[in-house]
């Protein structure tokens, strides 16, 4: 029995430097960054104070006054990504509600307004019983982040199952990931996947401060995300969404839907070991790359182009170049290799889903993205980052991979169909 | 593929901390609900709910894990290791890369959290600690039960709100169909600090009756809320070859599993949880009426209440199949709840007795549901199935068999 | 004001888990990291000296408190030269 194929036929996207897919890939292929100082609430003080911001308006945008009025941040950019996504693949929406899912990943859920309820109900943080009689009637909405989902689903009428994956910082890829295991096992035939997170917010840019993950490299923020790059010192926090509709292969060709590609393998392990620190052998991600490959029916030496974690923190760069070399062998040398996080920030549970979606267009355009402020390579970064500009190359293959808190390390692989039909 | 076997559970809950006490009161009937001092001191309208208060960490945890992790972490940590204890697995005796790790995750590290954002909003942000980013995201169970016993299969993180213990089963058996041996699949919560306190009590959902005693009454003509509780529990979920090979204490069997999720109320289409009860006995291959106990989601809301009591009176027939909620003695427990109902489902099936549904004095008339309720009712079980919905539409149901 | 001592540190250092590090292993200057105290529990134990201080502790502060003597040494240096501003 051939297992049902799972192919992505729209995408929408909310990420600095722009709200759509236009704005996205003109940023990355321009190797333009998207890092600013923060706006987006006083910063001072702070010992990290650069963030990649979405200038979004959510009506604007066309979400509802409802919407704009009662939902967190993060769940406007997963509906305004979703609408994207659905008009992108001209999906008819309502058609089949029982055979339509939602994956959404989200690794902070609604911060900005638990946030910011919490400061306005405890009176500055001074009141530890809280006054509960101002609490917003939809408070409760943003204490679980299942909310994200349920929104999504409502918008696309989707009736099968539904849930927010939310490991960390592989949520975005694990939430396509579960999307393609749905179809695969006939849960679904389409679902909404891909992920959202809006953390940009004092809590979220404390507790980063105070593990010096972030980078404190306030006096130039364009240039502050450098991963790979021997003077990187950590990652500047972003937001945003990536919304794929992904459905099994034979239902999109016989509506004549666009296919960008097939989500071909997907390999999900952890190297539990540590919550936050990373072994710089990198083995736990190169085993997840492995089974990626191996669900994917690929060789190593057949990926065009790995979008790396490239968070830009000194020790994730070093792991990730030895798990690539322990994958994929002398072809890691070989491959191109690049981290968009060096434009468009790190956000968080968002980012995996985000770099899917530069991955496709990738593919679309035959254009590498480039890994930004790359001026001198970490000699222990020795493979081919893609330096500053982008790189035209036939790509048929695509590895995606991350690394998140809790150890989470997931790869994903993505493929033109074309490869798999010639099995 | 063969339904994989369920070997070990660990749970807490607010009438017991381990299997053997908390099954026991659940049995007997005996409820942990009651007023909570922190509650009461806040001036909320609602007071009551299902405390652990017999779970200190500090006898089952490090202070170095303690110091870094929330207690719902706390008690995902300890429910683990019961689990693994129960089900008599040694993780070292398997390759790391085929065990998993799978937990339901609603609120995260609230107390955790709410004690760091108030240090922050009045000392500044110097005032956050190191371990706030790894002790409040959804993720953080997952990741240190993975860390603690050195797990490095495939795992996952599921936030359905209630029906997430039983996506996170569903989850552990797709991972076993995909090659992993072993998975630690459930969840546990930590809902009754003052920040999350307030925020559940916004939806208008949460029960404020003062006494205890109906407070939480499901499909009863006065049902006005639920009482929400924290603890859950975390089960052993194996490839059942690997179970028989090791001769495993099997508890059970997954036979089937389905998830759906409801349309707004406004678009005029139906809900799905009568869709999903029989999507997952289609999946178990059973007829209705070979399942002989219904463990209900019970909200206790007039229109869920309703809307489950007309589900299950359509699969299986007005007063077709007894039903029970055991939940009216813990509380509801978000990501922990379905996961506790899983484990009661499964020692109902081993010592062939319903556990009661207390709390209600005047069933619904509408609902036409064989109730057990106030004292456990023995019972010839062999299949059982759990129901479970989270805020906002999302439906889960498991079908579960006695070895 | 009096200075930081060892005493101090180990207190600090037991809030924060050193699940019964033998106290002499303290004394005796083996390295954090053999004891179990990763760098997590380093910049924890930082955060809590600097807010019962009231002293900012600068990023290469972790190079330098890499055993129990030189993070004495360190934040005493510290609070003097604040204090001496």
């Amino acid at each position: 029995m051939i297992p049902r194929r799972a192919v992505i036929t729209g995408l929408g996207v909310v990420a600095p430097g722009g709200v759509g897919v236009k704005a996205f890939w003109e940023l990355l292929s321009s190797g333009r960054t998207a890092t600013r100082t923060i706006s987006l609430f006083d910063a001072t003080g702070f010992r990290s104070q650069v963030a990649a911001e979405v200038d979004f308006d959510p009506l604007l945008e066309g979400l509802t006054d409802r919407q704009a009025g009662e939902l967190d941040r993060v769940a406007q950019f997963a509906l305004c990504a979703s609408a994207q996504a659905i008009a992108d693949a001209k999906l008819p929406v309502g058609a089949a509600p029982h055979r339509t899912a939602v994956s959404v990943g989200s690794a902070v859920g609604c911060t900005m307004v638990l946030e910011q309820e919490y400061v306005r109900l405890s009176e500055h943080g001074t009141n530890w019983l809280v006054d509960h009689s101002r609490a917003a009637p939809h408070l409760f909405q943003a204490l679980m982040p299942s909310t994200v989902a349920a929104e999504v689903a409502w918008l696309a009428q989707a009736e099968g199952p539904c849930a927010v994956v939310s490991t960390g910082c592989t949520s975005g890829l694990d939430a396509v990931a579960h999307a393609a295991a749905l179809i695969a096992e006939s849960s679904a035939d389409v679902v909404l996947a891909g992920a959202s997170d809006a953390p940009i917010s004092p809590i979220s840019a404390a507790c980063f401060d105070a593990i010096k993950a972030t980078t404190p490299r306030n006096d130039d923020p364009a240039h502050a995300s450098r991963p790979f790059d021997r003077t990187r010192n950590g990652f500047v926090l972003g937001e945003g969404a990536a919304m794929f509709v992904v459905e099994e292969i034979s239902a999109a060709r016989r509506r004549g839907a666009s296919i960008y590609c097939e989500i071909a393998g997907y390999g999900q392990r952890a190297n539990a070991y540590h919550m936050t620190g990373l072994r710089p052998d990198g083995v736990e991600m190169a085993e997840a790359i492995r089974i990626a490959l191996r669900r994917a029916a690929l060789a190593p030496d057949r990926i065009d182009y790995i979008n790396a974690h490239g968070s830009g923190t000194r020790q994730n760069d070093i792991h990730e170049t030895a798990a690539f070399k322990r994958s994929l062998g002398a072809h890691a040398y070989a491959t191109p290799i690049s981290s968009i996080k060096s434009m468009v920030g790190h956000s968080l549970g968002a980012i995996g889903s985000i770099e899917l979606a530069a991955c496709a267009l990738a593919m679309q355009h035959s254009l590498v993205p480039p890994t930004a402020n790359l001026d001198e390579p970490d000699p222990d970064c020795d493979l081919d980052y893609v330096p500053h500009v982008a790189r035209e190359r036939s790509l048929r293959a695509v590895l995606n991979v991350g690394s998140g808190f809790g150890g989470f390390q997931t790869a994903i692989v993505l493929t033109d169909t074309g490869l798999r039909d010639a099995e | 593929m063969a339904a994989p076997a369920l070997t070990g559970v660990g749970v807490l809950a607010a009438n017991g901390v381990g299997v053997a006490d908390w099954w026991r009161r659940t049995v007997e009937g005996v409820s942990g609900i009651r007023a909570v001092d922190t509650l009461r001191d806040g001036g909320y309208p609602a007071v009551l709910a299902g405390e652990v208060v017999d779970f200190d960490p500090a006898r089952h945890l490090p202070t170095r894990l303690i110091t870094q992790t929330d207690r719902w972490t706390q008690m995902a940590l300890a429910a683990a290791e019961w689990a693994l204890a129960d089900a008599r697995v040694e993780p070292s005796a398997y390759d790391p890369y085929e065990f998993g790790v799978v937990t339901g995750s609603a609120s995260g590290g609230n107390e955790f959290g709410q004690r760091e954002i108030g240090r922050l909003w009045r000392n500044g942000p110097g005032a956050v600690g190191a371990y706030q980013s790894i002790a409040w995201f959804y993720a953080a169970s997952t990741g240190q039960i993975s860390i603690r016993h050195g797990l490095k299969g495939p795992s996952g993180v599921l936030v359905t709100e209630q029906a997430a213990g039983l996506d996170a089963l569903g989850h552990a058996r797709r991972l076993i169909r995909d090659g992993a041996r072993v998975v630690l699949a459930g969840g546990t919560e930590a809902p009754l600090s003052p920040y999350a306190w307030t925020c559940q009590l916004s939806s208008g959902y949460v029960s404020t009756a003062i006494d205890p005693d109906g407070a939480y009454a499901p499909f009863d003509m006065a049902a006005s809320g639920y009482v929400p509780g924290e603890g859950g529990a975390m089960l052993l979920v194996e490839d059942q070859a690997s179970a028989r090979a090791r001769d495993a204490p099997v508890l059970g069997y997954l036979d089937g599993y389905a998830a759906t999720f409801d349309p707004p109320r406004s678009s005029g289409r139906p809900a799905n949880l009568g869709r999903c009860i029989e999507a997952a006995l289609a999946d178990a291959r059973c007829p209705a009426s070979e399942i002989d106990v219904v463990f209900a989601d019970a909200m206790a809301l007039p229109g869920h209440d309703r809307d489950e009591a007309l589900a299950l009176a359509e699969v299986f027939g007005p007063g077709g199949v007894p039903v029970t909620a055991p939940k009216t003695m813990t509380g509801r427990m978000y990501s922990g709840g379905a996961a506790l109902d899983v484990a009661a489902a499964l020692l109902c099936l081993r010592d062939q007795v319903i556990p009661p549904t207390k709390g209600i004095t005047r069933p619904h008339p509408a609902h036409h549901l064989d109730l057990v309720r106030d004292a456990a009712r023995p019972c010839a079980v062999r299949r059982a199935m759990v129901v479970a919905r989270g805020g906002g539409g999302f439906n889960a149901a498991v079908v579960l068999s006695r070895p | 004001m009096d200075p930081f001592t060892l005493a101090d540190l180990r207190r600090i250092m037991s809030q924060v888990g050193t699940d019964g590090v033998d106290a002499d292993l303290l004394i005796n200057d083996v390295p954090f990291a053999e004891l179990g105290f990763d760098s997590l529990a380093v910049l924890e134990t930082q955060a809590r000296i600097s807010n019962e201080y009231g002293v900012r502790i600068p990023d290469e502060a972790l190079d330098e408190m890499t055993t129990a003597s030189a993070t004495v040494a360190y934040v005493n240096d510290l609070l003097n030269r604040t204090r001496s501003r």
